[in-house]
């Protein structure tokens, strides 16, 4: 139980061409456990969000392999990654996105609705719980577009846990808050971690939310200095 | 389930930018309402020329014509069978031409139910005598109720009642051109001579004008009866018997069959008018062009509009597709779209097209040569309107299909990236 590898990066080489090929990701490779806290640190531009994408399944386009409870991702289809991406991952984009059709409670609804294991009105309860740790919960009739930066991040984690999912990406989700909320949010996912087990991979700038966490993938370059 | 979801992000997604569906779908009414109400009026004005023509002319004529019989006697003479005989400067040698039992034939035509209709008609050739001069012309013998009801006849008469030369005896009814020539007013009384040299006083109770000028300065109509008595026939005299169809395009079939079934001559519409097949079909032709480039004009249209809109939505796209939803649901999700503004731009499109061909059926056109034509010609077949609709359908189909399905191939961070 304790211990067990639910993702794992193996030697991801990862390069953009454009007029010249840059290589921004260099042999990364590490695994992570069951239930983990992890942050990943580094200079801004040191490929962190690109290294996120490839592990969210976002990405394809990368040399090496991602597994995922042990199962590789390599050669799986567009649906089935997708699959992936709505019942084991929940992503936190370093840019919030929200769609901006839908209220606040549908955006955190919809990818529940999309897995299709609780009936709506159980997927809706789900999600007013949700914003209510986050204290959005007045903001839930809202359109996406109407709120403050902080309050979309917010409503962006909470659409990243709707699904319970068993490892949850976030790139710089306290970015936009002020030091009470970001507080909430380092607690959520410390609970999150030690008592449902799930697994926290967060890419932060903030030193004292990296240090309170299990643990620091540092990376410099494309590579994995510190781990 | 997921039908359920897709139907719920599409109308969210349309209703959010709920001006630009608009202008979209808007994009689609002006399309089908224009290839709707253009058709529609083309098509009309084609069944008029048509018309002008089918209207007034037998589908079949059973006739006899003077002809040199195919039966020459050497032919027939067992002494020649053997040899190939050459005869020259042949003549005819019946000079009538009237239908032997013609009673009999028409009563055979009407228990006949390929046959709409029979009218019986009588030619003869006479001068009218307007003071010293006499003037060629034509009084055809007809059944007035029969050629009213297959030939329109009434339609064309432009003063008095058609129905007046079969109860006013010795009555006619008289071109317009040729009545003006005769100074002729109704109530008057016109002089004609006969081939044989015969003459007649006829009443005139009506005037009849074709379209066509030069048939209105020759032609004019009386009863079978008085047509008998101006040639000195009998009552069963008649040379030709005109036949209406149900389907027009059995006639050159029907005319060979009644040939041999008759012994007459029979001759079908579209070998008398060749020419006239010809027209139309080209008119059809043009028509059909002119349907076809619009099509793919608007087609060209609706694609852009959708296109651009589905562009606008990439961001969602990208979203959608990071939390977990497949390039099929994108794919579903924007073809909904594209299917309810195609659905509602084309309805309203239909309607719109309906109206506008309506309102051009209002428009007088008056002209001396159609005299039974008051307003412009319009051709409600709702063909145009199935067509109009598929099109508006398929083409917001691939025009969401196309974009979308590029959309749900490409891994979302590259969309997200490319902000
Ligand atoms: N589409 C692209 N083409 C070429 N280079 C790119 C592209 N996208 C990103 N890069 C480069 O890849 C490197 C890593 O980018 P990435 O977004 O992963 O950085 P990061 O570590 O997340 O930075 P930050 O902390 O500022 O968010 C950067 O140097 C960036 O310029
Ligand atoms: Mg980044």
């Amino acid at each position: 139980m304790v211990n067990t590898i639910i993702l794992e990066a193996k030697h991801i080489n990862k390069s953009f061409h454009n007029h010249l090929t840059v290589r921004v990701l260099n042999d990364i490779a590490f695994t992570v456990n069951k239930g983990e806290f992890v942050s990943v640190i580094g200079k801004s531009g040191c490929g962190k969000s690109t290294l996120l994408y490839i592990l969210s399944t976002m990405d394809t386009d990368y040399e090496g392999d991602v597994l995922i409870e042990q199962e590789t991702m390599r050669g799986k289809k567009e649906k089935q990654l997708a699959r992936v991406r709505n019942e084991k991952i929940g992503f936190v984009f370093q840019f919030h996105y929200l769609l901006n059709e839908f209220t606040v409670l549908e955006n955190v609804m919809l990818p529940g609705l999309k897995l299709g294991v609780l009936k709506e009105d159980e997927v809706k309860i789900k999600a007013m719980d949700l914003l209510k740790e986050f204290d959005i919960h007045p903001l839930s009739d809202k359109y996406a577009n109407q709120l403050s930066g902080g309050e979309k991040q917010r409503v962006a984690i909470a659409r990243a846990l709707i699904n319970s999912p068993s490892i949850i990406m976030c790139d710089e989700p306290t970015g936009n808050l002020d030091k009470k909320n970001g507080l909430i949010v380092f607690d959520i996912f410390k609970r999150l971690a030690e008592e449902n087990q799930q697994t926290l991979l967060v890419v932060t700038h903030d030193e004292e939310f990296a240090k309170n966490s299990h643990r620091i993938i540092e990376i410099e370059d494309g590579r994995i200095i510190k781990q | 389930m997921n039908t359920k979801l897709i139907l719920r992000i599409a109308k969210s997604l349309l209703l959010a930018r709920w001006k630009q569906t608009l202008v979209a779908a808007i994009g689609v009414t002006f399309s089908i309402t224009m290839f709707i109400a253009l058709l529609s009026f083309m098509a009309g004005l084609n069944d008029l020329l048509d018309g002008l023509m089918l209207n007034r002319t037998a589908h079949i004529r059973l006739y006899n014509d003077i002809k040199p019989s195919i039966h020459q006697p050497v032919n027939i003479s067992s002494e020649f069978k053997g040899s190939y005989n050459f005869i020259q400067s042949i003549k005819s040698s019946s000079s009538r031409n009237e239908i032997y039992n013609s009673g009999a034939i028409m009563q055979a035509l009407k228990t006949d139910n390929r046959v709409k209709g029979v009218a019986p008609k009588i030619t003869a050739q006479v001068f009218f005598n307007d003071g010293a001069i006499d003037i060629t012309g034509i009084v055809s013998g007809i059944d007035a109720k029969a050629e009213s009801r297959l030939f329109y006849f009434s339609d064309y008469v432009v003063a008095g009642n058609s129905l007046d030369i079969m109860n006013v005896s010795n009555s006619v009814i008289l071109g317009k051109a040729l009545a003006d020539k005769l100074m002729a007013n109704i109530g008057d009384a016109v002089h004609v001579t006969t081939i044989k040299q015969e003459r007649f006083s006829l009443k005139v109770v009506g005037f009849f004008q074709s379209g066509i000028q030069e048939l209105d300065k020759v032609q004019s109509y009386a009863s079978i009866s008085t047509t008998q008595k101006i040639l000195g026939k009998p009552s069963n005299y008649i040379t030709d018997i005109q036949i209406k169809l149900s389907d027009i395009n059995l006639a050159p079939s029907i005319a060979k069959e009644y040939a041999q079934l008759f012994q007459t001559d029979a001759e079908d519409i579209q070998t008398a008018n060749a020419q006239f097949e010809t027209g139309s079909f080209v008119r059809t032709l043009i028509s059909y062009a002119v349907g076809i480039t619009l099509l793919i004009v608007a087609g060209f249209g609706i694609y852009n509009i959708l296109n651009m809109m589905i562009y606008e939505k990439m961001d969602s796209i990208a979203i959608l597709k990071a939390t977990g939803f497949s390039g099929i649901d994108v794919i579903r999700i924007f073809i909904v779209i594209a299917l309810s503004i195609g659905m509602f731009g084309g309805l309203l499109g239909l309607l719109f097209g309906f109206l506008m061909s309506f309102t051009i059926d209002q428009i007088p056109f008056v002209t001396a040569s159609l005299p039974t034509i008051k307003t412009y010609p319009i051709n409600y077949n709702p063909v145009f309107y199935i067509i109009g609709f598929t099109f508006s359908l398929a083409t917001t189909y691939v025009a969401g299909w196309a974009p979308a399905r590029k959309a749900s191939k490409i891994d979302p961070v590259i969309i997200i990236r490319g902000k």
